[in-house]
This record gives C-alpha cells, structure tokens and sequence, in this order.
C-alpha cells in the first residue's frame, strides 16, 4: 500500500535527476532535486523559521474561520431569516479571489503586521467550514426527529443530543478541506508585501536574486507545511467519523 | 381503569400540490385495552402507519380525536406514556449502547446511577449485556433492533408503539425477536400497537388483528385471534392448526373474502377445516 507510492516518487526523482544532468538544463529552467536538497539542508534554518511563521499564520486563520463558521453555520440552522440573509452573502464570498484582498487588508492594518494574511486564512477558511457544516445540521434523519418529539424534548435538547453530534463529521469534513486552503492563502498573501518572515516571501526573495534551487527549497518546506496541516485535520475528521455509518 | 387508546372518528388528510389532497385514513374507530396486543396489518398505502403515528402525536388527526390513558393523545406524549420503536432501530451512533439506552431516561432527567442500573436491567432483558459498551456499528441489524426495543422500555411505559420494528430483520432473527417481545410483553403488561406487512407475525403476536385497505386507509375488519396468554406462546404455537387457522382468516379478512387469492403454504397445511376464527378460542396451545 504504501511502497508502491514510494517507489513511484524516487523513480521520478532519478528521472528529473537524469534529465537535468543528461540533458544540461539550466538552474533557472529547473535545478536538480540534488541541488534542491542541498539548499534545503543548508537554509534549513531559514526554511524552519519561515514554516514557523507562515504556519502560524494559517493556524490562527484556520481556527478563527472555523470558529466563525460554525458559529455562523449553527445561527443560520437555527434561524431561517438568518440564513436567507447571509446566503447572497456566503455565495458571494466564495466566488471572492480571496488573496486578491491582501493589499487592501496590509494598507488597513499596516504593513509590518501579519493580521491581514490571518484575516485572508480565516476567510479562506470560513466558506468551506460553513458550507459543510450548515449541511451537517439540516441531515437530521427523520427517525431521529421523530424520537426527539416523541421524548418530547424541548428544542434545545434535540439540538445538544442529535443534531449537533450528527453535524461534526461534516464539519471535520469541511476543516480537512479548509486546512489546506488556510496554508494556501496565508501563502500566497505573502506574495503581495507585509513582513518578509514567511515561506512565501522567501519563495519570490530566492527567486528574484536568481537562486532557483533555493526558491524550490522553500515550495518544499511548504508543501511539507501543507501535508502536516492536512494530515492533522484527516486524523481529526477519521476520528469523528470513527462510529459513523459509511 | 381507561383504555390504552381510544381512536374516536379519526381522519387524516394530506394535503397535496395545486389544492389535490390524499386521504391517508377515512374515518377510524379503535380501541386497544389495557395490556392487550393490538396488530394493524394491511398493504402498502393503508394508513397503518399514519394511525400509529396519530397515536403517538408525531401527526395531528385532520377530524376526530385520540385519548391515550384517558387523556390527549398530545398530553401523554408529554407525559412520557408511551414507548416507541421504529423500522429503522435509529440509534444514536456516536452512542454506545448503554448510551443510546438511557437517552430518554437522560433527557427527562434520571440521575445517572439509576440511569446506569436501569439500562443494565434492559440490556440482561434484550440479552445484550455483553454489549454495554459497544457503539451501534459494531452491531448487527438484530442486535440494534434489539437495543431499539430496550430503548422504548426504559421508561416502563404502559403502551408500547411499534412501526415494523422487524421489518428489516431476516427470517430467523425475526422469529426470535417475536418471541422475545411476547416474553418481554408477559412481563412487562404493556398494551402493545404494532404495525406490519407479515400476517403470521400479527397472528403470533396479537389479540386482535386490525386489517386495514388502502385508499382511502381504513379498517377493513377486526380479527380476534387470542392464541392463549402471552406466558405460553412459544415456537411450538407455530405449528399449531389454530395458528394457520387465524393466518388464512386474517388472509382472507386482507384480500377479501374470496377464497381464490389466498395463497401461501400456511393455508395449505390443515387450516381449511377451521374456518371461522372463533372457534379458535381457548385452542390448546402445544
């Protein structure tokens, strides 16, 4: 299960390996995995602190959109007004190049502070968490509802005891999606100003004074800050669902 | 002392796209007494369970009324007097077992000791004590079944409502599980409402089988079965003559009474000589 993808990564490895001795491609068309792995042993510090601080970024939007999501998600489940307000609202938002509000938010809160980029995860982040969530409150199953009024539970009750854990595998569901966007954005919002500490800022840096092998030593640290992200929330989300039906 | 149910000139309309409306059930007289194991059986469309769910007030009668225990049928829901189980066992399944068991208890404010110690005496009932502690996916469709019936017990209520709690369960599960809730019905004393396709389950289980047609739902007629006390119906009740006796008069009560659709091994095997389901009275059980 798990060889057979190994395997496929270092047969590619040697290949570009191959290619880019064999047949002499510059650095800047595409440098070497060897020469992208020894900047990254050598701006390991770099790369970690830029990780740290990127990383950072994206949890703190991660968790602010999550809350927020769900916040949101529970007031529009249970008031339908609510939901007919924000619903222009949501769509619109999710059709919002989200990132492209990244100068806007730097000229708002100065350009030496990292609030914008946290504010653009946590947008990033909201949609997905929203959207999932909502669902996860509207799929009570009707037996369930029926056993709620036949209890004659107070409304209150119905919501602790079955609609809010029937709605967490899909708000798990909606954080896995989400934590791969809060990296994504808190990223590339590096791209356009602000403080220079992050992965993204090293990425166009290194890129801009012509060390290619070094910008992929970053894309690397990135992808790998990406991959943990994603890797926590799947383990979240399977241990949500663990006693979910399929 | 006031019957279990009284449904006293009972209606329910659906009302349907562009002004249409479907009557789900003309006008229903029922009573069901005390202790006493009333089946409604009838095809798809009859309204049998739309009139156990005017029963338990999870549907409001379009005309008439419903007493349960003497009151509405909206206050002894309130009150928590009946028990009620579904096709679907609908757990819940981020719960365990036991969890799943003192819900209503929890919800109506049960301390948790005597939560605990009650669902221990319903799960040794069902026979589940070995799964206190297991989440319903870990169960098989019998076994959650089973936890659903010890559920709608937790209570103690005197009025059991049942929508075809078996009706997902293979054969072999299902004859048990019969049994089982005849033993569990002896010992409790419970009025039962129980819904079904299977005419040998209303038979095995009842005093009187309500047969009930479709369109409009209503009921066709009444069949006493009244196969001995609960206490000694067993397996061996299945094979006896008054047993597939009250199968082809519950038959022919749903198809009518031409004798040309009954059908189905159960009449073959020496139920024609008695006709007529009060002859069955008092039949001997084996």
């Amino acid at each position: 299960m798990i060889l057979a993808p190994v395997i496929l990564g270092v047969v590619v490895l040697v290949l570009w390996q191959l290619a880019v001795v064999g047949f002499a491609i510059k650095p800047y068309v595409l440098p070497s995995p060897t020469a992208i792995g020894d900047q990254f042993g050598r701006a390991s510090n770099t790369i970690w602190s830029g990780t740290r601080v990127t990383g950072f970024n994206a949890l703190v939007g991660l968790l602010l959109g999550a809350v927020l999501g769900i916040l949101f998600a529970i007031v529009s489940a249970l008031v339908r007004v609510f939901d007919e307000v924000t619903l222009p609202v949501v769509t619109a938002l999710a059709v919002v190049p989200i990132v492209a509000l990244a100068p806007v938010l730097y000229t708002m809160f100065g350009a030496g502070a990292e609030t914008g980029r946290q504010l653009i995860a946590a947008l990033a982040v909201f949609i997905p968490v929203y959207v999932n969530t909502l669902r996860g409150l509207r799929q009570v199953r009707p037996v369930h509802r029926d056993l709620m009024r036949a209890y004659a539970a107070s409304s209150w009750q119905a919501t602790r005891t079955v609609t809010l854990p029937g709605a967490i595998p899909f708000l798990f569901t909606g954080l896995r999606i989400a934590s791969s966007l809060a990296v994504i954005s808190a990223l590339i919002a590096e791209y356009f100003g602000g403080p220079a500490a992050g992965l993204g800022k090293s990425i166009t840096s290194a890129a801009a004074y012509s060390n290619y092998a070094l910008a992929y030593a970053f894309v690397l640290g990135s992808i790998v800050l990406g991959l943990v992200f994603y890797l926590l929330t799947l383990a979240l989300e399977k241990f949500a669902t663990r006693h979910s039906p399929a | 002392m006031s019957d279990a149910v009284t449904v006293c000139a009972a209606s329910k309309i659906f009302p349907l796209a562009r002004g249409q409306q479907m009557v789900a059930l003309e006008v229903i007289d029922l009573t069901v007494a005390p202790g006493e194991f009333v089946s409604l059986i009838g095809p798809s469309g009859c309204g049998k369970s739309t009139l156990l769910r005017l029963i338990a007030d999870l549907d409001q009668p379009t005309t008439g009324s419903i007493e349960v225990f003497g009151k509405t049928a909206r206050q002894a829901r309130i009150d928590q007097d009946y028990g009620i189980a579904f096709q679907q066992a609908g757990l819940l399944p981020w719960r365990t077992v036991t969890g799943n068991i003192e819900l209503p208890l929890e919800l109506h404010g049960v301390g948790k000791a005597a939560r605990r110690a009650r669902a221990a005496e319903l799960l040794a009932l069902v026979g589940l004590s070995d799964f206190a502690d297991r989440y319903p996916d870990q169960l098989s469709g019998g076994m959650q079944q089973r936890v659903a019936i010890a559920r709608s017990l937790a209570e103690s209520p005197e009025l059991l409502l049942m929508d075809e709690p078996f009706g997902a369960l293979d054969e072999m599960t299902r004859e048990r599980m019969q049994n089982e809730l005849v033993r569990l019905c002896a010992e409790t004393g419970a009025a039962v409402v129980f819904v079904t396709h299977s005419i040998p389950e209303a038979v095995f289980l009842s005093d009187r089988v309500v047969v009930m047609s479709p369109r409009p739902g209503r009921i066709r007629e009444i069949v006493p079965v009244g196969l001995g006390s609960a206490g000694n119906r067993d397996d061996g009740l299945r094979e006896a003559s008054g047993f597939f006796a009250a199968v082809s008069a519950v038959r022919e009560a749903l198809h009518g009474s031409s004798g040309a659709e009954v059908r189905g091994e159960e009449t073959l095997r020496g139920a024609e000589t008695l006709r007529g389901v009060e002859t069955l009275r008092g039949v001997e059980t084996p």
